[in-house]
């Protein structure tokens, strides 16, 4: 491992810890204003929504994005098995089949 | 899930991520080793960075040569996204001291803390840091397990891709999405659905101008805002 690899590590580890725990730490000193507590309420759908549509989404620069076929075909049965067992564990062996399956048939 | 907020409960909670850390864990290791990385490379990366698709772009912006700051502000912004979720995650621990709070904050993941959003909905909204910590700390030892597994022995093993091993995160966020909206009951289902739909058109809209994680704190930000005005407007 050179030097500039070992330096790297540290600063992007650096930046990225910073991201995590700052918010913490002005969280336990100051209170937050309503309409931020408001805004802060609508993360968890929007940011699992815009993390999964990612998934299915192929970014093209200066294109439209384009469909990532594998993923979109895997997700189907997964979304079926989250309706049925709503069992994370089994939706998430169901998603992992899947797309064996999708890819063992060559679909992806 | 229960309403139980122990160690205990954190290590059976965050059971059903594991398998996601393990595909993508396993291929960041091999990525990391045909990338000519050590194995103590990508361990620290996996250690120190933790947080997987900046690890991806670190790892190719490396073997490309690009200058650290270029690179440091490229994670910067892959992992933004993160500050709104540890805002979000912050003031349920605001009655804990500012070492479990920096601790929490340390080695929260996407996953960890979609996992905690769908938790609240079973312990009526309160959080404590020991089952979060159980959660983290499973989390972090698998993915780290993972990229050395994925680093010394990648040759030998077939591709994870090709289990299907790397839609297993993929799975998990539908999961976690689909019972967040089913079992949430501070917002009506059929606000969460339409902002769900919002972020969607969103995704696809900003994917034309700016990379998928990019997007991703755009539309989030965008789908928030959204939720905020569809609020007010029904009261």
């Amino acid at each position: 491992m050179t030097t500039k690899v070992f330096i790297t590590i540290l600063l992007a580890g650096l930046v990225t810890w910073l991201i995590r725990v700052v918010p913490f730490v002005l969280v336990k000193r100051f209170k937050l204003p309503a309409w931020l507590i408001d805004f802060l309420s609508f993360v968890p759908v929007a940011i699992l929504t815009a993390i999964f549509v990612e998934s299915l989404l192929i970014y093209r620069p200066g294109q439209w994005p384009g469909i990532n076929i594998g993923n979109l075909l895997a997700s189907v049965p997964t979304f079926v098995a989250a309706i049925i067992s709503k069992n994370l564990l089994l939706i998430v062996i169901v998603g992992v089949i899947s797309m064996a399956v999708v890819r063992l048939l060559g679909w992806a | 899930m229960d309403e139980q907020l122990t160690w205990r409960s954190g290590f059976r909670d965050v059971l059903p991520t594991v398998f996601g850390y393990i595909g993508i864990g396993m291929a960041f290791g091999i990525i990391a080793n045909t990338s000519h990385f050590t194995v103590l490379a990508a361990l620290l990366m996996s250690l120190i960075v933790y947080a997987g698709s900046a690890q991806f772009v670190i790892v190719s912006m490396l073997a490309a040569h690009s200058p650290i700051g270029a690179i440091v502000v490229s994670t910067a912004l892959i992992n933004a996204r993160m500050g709104l979720m540890s805002m979000t995650v912050a003031p349920l621990l605001q009655g804990e001291n500012m070492v479990q709070n920096v601790l929490a904050g340390t080695l929260l993941t996407d996953e960890t803390f979609a996992l905690t959003m769908n938790k609240l909905n079973h312990t009526g909204h309160q959080l404590h840091s020991s089952w979060l910590h159980a959660a983290n700390i499973g989390a972090y030892s698998v993915w780290a397990a993972a990229t050395v597994l994925g680093a010394m022995v990648g040759q030998m093993i077939p591709d994870p891709d090709v289990l299907g091993l790397d839609f297993a995160v993929v799975a998990m966020f539908i999961g976690l999405l689909y019972l967040q909206i089913i079992t949430d009951k501070s917002d009506p289902r059929r606000r969460q659905v339409g902002i769900a739909v919002f972020v969607a058109i969103c995704m696809v809209l900003m994917m034309r101008f700016m990379p998928g994680n990019l997007a991703i704190l755009a539309a989030t930000v965008l789908g928030c805002l959204f939720g905020m005005g569809v609020r007010r407007f029904d009261h």
